[in-house]
């Protein structure tokens, strides 16, 4: 049932990287080449709806973008973790099932945690 | 690997290259036309008949306007952005099965790149690093709509991903195989043993979670917060022009040929059609039907992306999250134990 691979079998993802390397490369200098240059000051300056630039963009935002972050690598790792249990899902039978249904139940917690403490609203 | 079999892999590699570039190229056309049908205009009809010249018009267009870098902007990281966006675009999809082995005389050709035994893996991954493409070039661009493009756009993404994480366990509960190859001849046929072969009819929850969880990751409305209009000009790609916004046009419908055929591959079968072991057809011929089958999915899964966007309005940032940490997460893990509870009681008691 399973295939066993080699590292054979992933050369041909390098081969198409390297096709699309090629292209993004050629893509790109064809259109450098191309394309017309007239560069003004107005035409380089940062486009901001037509009125003077203020200030700098790169300034702090809200800190839950880096709340969601952070709480995805957490559960992202757990998906990750449970891949190779749902693979041999049916060779471990009840016993398995149930050791993993106490993993989720714990992850399960948490995740009500974070709820309750209104880690995900918006407003 | 011999001389003779880097070449093959070499001609089918570019074959399906070209043939998603062929598509994203297309899918621009169709989605004009799509988008007028449903709004009851023409559209595209003046390159060519039909606008059918329209794609390689708009091509022309993009390469030959004068291509801006800011003077503000990090100039390395500005073309870095696109480049990023549209190589993972293009990579995902050497492990995609288009159809089952071609034989030419002696020889056996697989119509997919490569069979490695982490297919979905591989793809989760190179989904995930797509999201680098839109943050280097949002942050790049020094503009305060496109970081704030660039930033929800991380953020919608990797929210979920975690839903999509969990309803593809789910699938792998049943299938046993992260190989795509595997999953896909499991659903040989339409019908056997009383029930559809097809996955959809075995995880109908988990499909839809995906469904919904690939039109976020794509960025395609009702999610396209990252490029909003009306509050946010053009998104991640305001400051961007010539083929640098058209790499991030072209990404988004590539990303879009490649989940779709991901769709179909995992839920509704991937090139096996009904009836298809009763026409008693020779391999070669079930073959080239089953590229047909699996590219009419692939084009109807591209035109329910086309069908959404026109129908349905987008949602608002909180609401976005919250059907992505509250709604979805907690239906995948439903569905993992609800999955789990009937494969093991069908092992039991309908054996």
């Amino acid at each position: 049932m399973q295939v066993q691979s080699t590292p054979i079998d992933y050369l041909p993802i390098i081969f198409q990287m390297i096709i699309a390397v090629g292209f993004v490369v050629t893509t790109m200098l064809a259109t450098h080449l191309i394309g017309p240059k007239r560069k003004t000051k107005d035409k380089l300056s940062t486009f901001e709806s037509g009125i003077e630039v203020v200030g700098n963009a790169r300034q702090p935002f809200s800190i839950k973008y880096f709340l969601v972050a952070i709480l995805f690598v957490l559960f992202d790792i757990e998906v990750i973790f449970m891949y190779p249990w749902a693979v041999n899902f049916k060779e471990m039978g009840i016993p398995g099932m149930i050791e993993m249904f106490v993993f989720m139940a714990t992850l399960l917690l948490g995740f009500i945690y974070i709820i309750k403490k209104k880690a995900l609203d918006w407003d | 690997m011999e001389l003779a079999l880097v070449i093959q892999k070499f001609i089918l590699v570019i074959v399906i290259f070209a043939v998603s570039l062929l598509v994203a190229m297309y899918s621009t056309w169709a989605e004009r036309k799509v988008a007028a049908f449903l709004q009851d205009r023409v559209g595209p009809n003046r390159a060519g008949p039909g606008g059918i010249l329209q794609p390689l018009a708009d091509g022309i267009k993009m390469f030959t306007k004068e291509e801006i870098i800011p003077l503000d902007s990090n100039k390395f990281l500005f073309i870095a952005g696109p480049s990023l966006a549209i190589l993972t675009a293009c990579i995902g999809s050497a492990v995609i099965p288009w159809s089952t082995p071609l034989t030419i005389g002696s020889k056996t050709i697989p119509l997919q790149v490569t069979d490695i035994n982490v297919g979905i893996l591989y793809i989760f991954g190179v989904v995930s690093l797509g999201v680098y493409g839109i943050l280097i070039g949002g942050w790049a661009s020094n503009n305060k709509y496109s970081l704030m493009g660039a930033i929800r756009a991380a953020s919608q993404n990797i929210s979920y991903e975690i839903a999509m994480g969990l309803s593809i366990i789910a699938l792998l509960m049943s299938t046993g195989s992260l190989s795509l190859k595997v999953i896909v001849e499991q659903q040989s046929g339409f019908w056997a043993h009383g029930w559809f072969t097809w996955n959809a009819f075995q995880q109908p929850l988990g499909f839809l979670i995906f469904l919904v969880c690939a039109f976020a990751e794509t960025n395609r409305t009702p999610f396209d917060l990252p490029e909003c209009e009306t509050e946010l000009i053009g998104g991640y790609h305001t400051e961007y022009s010539s083929m640098k916004l058209g790499f991030y046009l072209f990404a988004e419908y590539i990303n879009m040929f490649v989940s779709s055929a991901v769709m179909a591959s995992l839920y509704f079968g991937g090139y096996n059609f009904p009836f298809m072991h009763h026409l008693g057809l020779d391999a070669n011929w079930l073959s080239i039907l089953g590229i047909v089958a699996m590219l009419l999915k692939t084009f109807f899964f591209i035109f329910l992306f086309m069908w959404v966007r026109w129908t349905v309005p987008r949602f608002r940032y909180d609401q976005l999250m919250d059907l992505g940490w509250k709604v979805l997460i907690p239906l995948s893990i439903v569905n993992i134990v609800l999955t789990g509870i009937w494969i093991t009681v069908k092992d039991i008691y309908f054996k």
